[in-house]
């Protein structure tokens, strides 16, 4: 069997990648100006599709932000009707509208085809069982990875996440090869293993791990390696682009390939928003090429990360970005969810009890990555019963937000951290980024 | 028949009781009684002084946020079980306290207490006439 899934699009030279994402890119363009929004902003920046006649001129595009997407909400950025769509994903939309990304049926087959690629990449073949240890619903790594081994033939075990006793049951009794889970569930599931007796090594047939959806270390990569013996590979997605599928590790595990079959990658400076060198860090930014119901022309991701090379000695020569570095706006990114720490301050500012003053902590304990959140008190009480049911509410209030639930700690008035000018109101303390 | 007192929400970290205990000394203060219940997290200071009113003004000038509650003051006798005695008569009206502490003013014991029923508290201390102290009490013997 050949090494590639699709191998007359990944074994492409430089030069013909280049030449297919023109042509894709002046479609892509041309498509878009079935929508308002697009033509609109074509029309503000002067330019036409007819402008678009190298691959840099995908500079005179002007950028999409989530904004874009939060202001034509729900369905003003589709340049197809909507009755050609058949699935939509939606953000929790918890700090204004919700994004909402439509898809048409042939862009549901070029996102499973994308998950499917990455999964040969790295070795799966249709006799492996794989297991989607990953929310469903709205979270796109759930059905972008279901979609994606389905279309490679494999056995698929939509597993979902949680219940780390019936998992390590599904991966003994189904003879699971692969797990699909964000890094800090892996962990989890080893840590119940050892509990109850199981050596992946020696009780389970697992062999590749895909890990992703959770920015996480080189260091906690090689951890995860050593604790199940087998080879974890990094996942990139954002549900704007699709879902899991846009970048993945290769076996030389040096960098995630982007499909430049599928996306113009573009690093640039966040703040002057001009094209930076190879090899420095900037803000990525995704123009999608297969895209029917949504395409996105120059989305800014918001993601930093740096180009680390264009050939590969796997022999693709799709751009290989280096695993993200943080972020150019204020997103935290906590198992898997992406969480805005003005959602926190809706809350709390809620609670008449609470003062203004908050701190977000986010630490990485024994493994797993936490959110603390310390805010407040704005008056005294004689009542402890009053101050746990209190801190109770806020964590309910505040799971209900961002749906994870956060350690919540009452502080009196005036002892947290005042900085001059914008407050600084998170810390993260987490492994990856120190 | 209840007196006032300060209850300050302060965290388990060294430095944050001293806060407290130098803004009243700044301001004269007498303490009379104090107590901590803490969990891991955080503490409440509860305090009896002479002046609670002047004294929670003083605390809210220095940034300290401090509530005022009343708490009933109990006169007991020096002798063994006058305690238990008078919790007693609470107990048989199906009351029950919240927290409770100690302290001696002018060579007789205090108990100080909270409830969770207020008026059925006042009711029991009526009708049994228990002795109890008031504000005035307390500012005078300062």
């Amino acid at each position: 069997m050949s090494n590639y899934f699709n191998p007359e699009f990944e074994t492409l030279t430089r030069e013909q990648i280049e030449a297919l994402q023109l042509e894709r890119l002046q479609k892509t363009v041309r498509h878009c100006m079935n929508n308002e929004f697009y033509r609109k902003k074509f029309a503000e920046a002067g330019i036409t599709p007819d402008d678009i006649k190298t691959l840099a001129d995908v500079r005179k595009i002007p950028f999409t932000t989530k904004q874009d997407l939060r202001d034509t909400y729900p369905f003003g950025m589709s340049c197809v009707p909507l009755r050609d769509c058949v699935r939509l994903h939606s953000s929790s939309g918890t700090t204004g509208n919700p994004t909402v990304i439509l898809h048409t049926k042939k862009d549901l087959d070029e996102w499973a085809n994308q998950v499917a690629r990455n999964l040969w990449m790295v070795g799966l073949r249709p006799d492996d069982v794989f297991q989607n240890s990953s929310g469903y619903g709205m979270f796109t790594g759930g059905l972008g990875f279901q979609y994606g081994a389905e279309k490679l033939g494999m056995l698929t075990v939509p597993a979902a996440a949680g219940n780390s006793l019936r998992q390590i049951k599904f991966i003994k009794d189904f003879g699971t090869t692969a797990i699909h889970a964000v890094p800090s569930y892996v962990t989890r599931l080893y840590e119940v293993m050892k509990e109850e007796g199981v050596d992946p090594r020696r009780d389970t047939k697992l062999k590749v791990l895909a890990i992703g959806a959770e920015p996480h270390s080189e260091e906690q990569r090689k951890r995860i390696e050593d604790m199940m013996g087998v080879k974890a590979y990094n996942s990139f997605g954002m549900s704007e682009m699709c879902g899991p599928g846009v970048g993945f590790e290769c076996p030389e595990q040096n960098g995630l390939h982007f499909w430049e079959d599928y996306y113009i990658v573009e690093i640039v400076d966040p703040d002057t928003l001009e094209p930076v060198p190879d090899g420095e860090i900037g803000e990525l930014v995704l123009t999608t090429l297969c895209r029917e119901a949504m395409p996105l022309l120059r989305y800014r991701t918001r993601d930093l990360t740096r180009v680390l090379g264009r050939t590969c000695p796997c022999g693709r020569n799709h751009i290989r970005l280096d695993r993200m570095k943080g972020r150019s706006d204020d997103m935290m990114v906590l198992r898997g969810v992406n969480i805005f720490p003005i959602q926190i301050e809706k809350i709390l500012m809620q609670f008449s009890e609470l003062a203004n003053n908050y701190l977000i902590t986010l630490t990485t304990d024994e493994e797993n990555d936490n959110m603390t959140v310390e805010v407040e008190l704005a008056q005294s009480t004689d009542d402890y019963a009053k101050l746990q049911a209190l801190e109770k509410e806020i964590r309910r209030r505040l799971k209900d937000e961002i749906l994870l639930t956060p350690i919540v700690k009452l502080v009196p008035l005036g002892t947290l951290p005042v900085s001059e000018g914008k407050a600084v109101r998170v810390e993260d303390k987490r492994k990856v980024y120190q | 028949m209840t007196i006032h007192q300060l209850s300050i929400f302060i965290e388990n970290r060294s430095g944050t009781l001293i806060k407290v205990l130098d803004a009243l000394k700044e301001a004269n203060i007498q303490l009379i009684a104090t107590t901590i219940a803490d969990t891991a997290e955080y503490g409440i200071l509860r305090i009896v002084c002479a002046e609670p009113m002047r004294a929670c003004e003083e605390l809210k000038k220095a940034g300290i946020a401090v509530a005022i509650s009343d708490v009933f003051a109990l006169q007991l006798d020096n002798k063994p079980g006058s305690a238990a005695d008078v919790i007693k008569l609470f107990s048989l009206a199906g009351i029950s306290i919240t927290y409770i502490y100690t302290f001696l003013l002018r060579g007789k014991g205090i108990l100080v207490f909270r409830t969770d029923n207020t008026d059925l508290a006042k009711k029991t201390i009526e009708e049994n006439q228990l002795p109890y102290i008031a504000e005035a009490d307390l500012t005078d013997w300062a």
